[in-house]
């Protein structure tokens, strides 16, 4: 259901520091708006996104209400080996996406 | 002759200094009708680095100047880190001055990310400054500050009923 988009490269040569580039299709309500009838908007964000590799959490941040609309986050990893980046956000109201990407490493 | 042109100085300087008082109240008067309360970034970050010395380098923290609009703005933090594993970055952490939570976004990482170079993009309430703060693997605390004007704040907008 959540949409995230990811930019990974599909491959790697052994010790190349890649870039990956993450976004999450998400509103990010601070919990400080108000409507029209004075009426608080509850907070509804994306508080954490980790990334692992082979299952080993390579990056992690935790967000805030200060982050824009649709969080988009860049970081770089050093390619160890080839296999799985596993990407899982996730937030209030029970909030969670998952997506996967293979990278081979040569 | 003398007086005459003592009076025309003491005209046109009381003027000059109306015209003056005039140009800064208004401004002011204006910022404080707009801003919020000042957070409590301090004590935050106070708690953060508890009472190791927070030094300010190694730390470059990339963000416009000058921002259009406050609801998307990028933020790059770099560090400048070799990132093995006796020496890494082990966390960044973004903090804002003026908006509702001082608290922006925290990033944990290690040696593995080869390189200490994080990218975002975030909200600003309010012209103000960002504190970037880096927490080394040896345990010392590294900042930049950077002072931004914002013209269209956000957070602040209230939705369509």
């Amino acid at each position: 259901m959540a949409n995230v988009r990811i930019d990974v490269p599909k491959t790697a040569k052994r010790g190349d520091i890649i870039d990956i580039k993450t976004l999450a299709a998400h509103g990010m309500e601070t919990g400080f708006r108000r409507t029209h009838l004075g009426v608080p908007i509850p907070r509804d964000i994306i508080t954490t996104f980790v990334c692992s590799y082979n299952g080993i959490e390579v990056f992690r941040a935790e967000l805030y209400p200060s982050i824009s609309a649709n969080p988009f986050i860049q970081f770089s990893t050093v390619a160890t080996e080839s296999g799985m980046l596993e990407f899982k956000w996730s937030g209030d109201n029970g909030f969670t996406a998952t997506e996967t990407a293979r990278i081979d490493v040569t | 002759m003398q007086h005459r042109s003592r009076r025309r100085f003491l005209t046109v300087a009381g003027g000059v200094t109306a015209a003056a008082c005039v140009t800064f109240m208004v401004p002011a008067a204006r910022a404080q009708m707009v801003r919020t309360p000042l957070n409590n970034m301090p004590e935050v970050i106070r708690s953060l680095v508890g009472t190791a010395t927070l030094n300010i380098g190694k730390v470059k923290l990339d963000i416009p100047p000058l921002v259009e609009n406050g609801h998307l703005v990028p933020l790059t933090v770099r560090v400048d880190s070799p990132m093995t594993e006796a020496n890494h970055v082990k966390s960044i952490h973004v903090f804002t001055e003026r908006n509702p939570l001082p608290e922006m976004a925290t990033f944990r990482l290690g040696p593995r990310a080869g390189r200490a170079q994080v990218t975002t993009r975030v909200r600003l309430a309010d012209t103000q400054n960002v504190v970037a703060i880096a927490q080394m693997s040896d345990g010392s605390y590294w900042s930049d500050t950077a002072f931004l004007i914002v013209t269209l704040a956000a957070c602040l907008e209230e939705l369509p009923a």
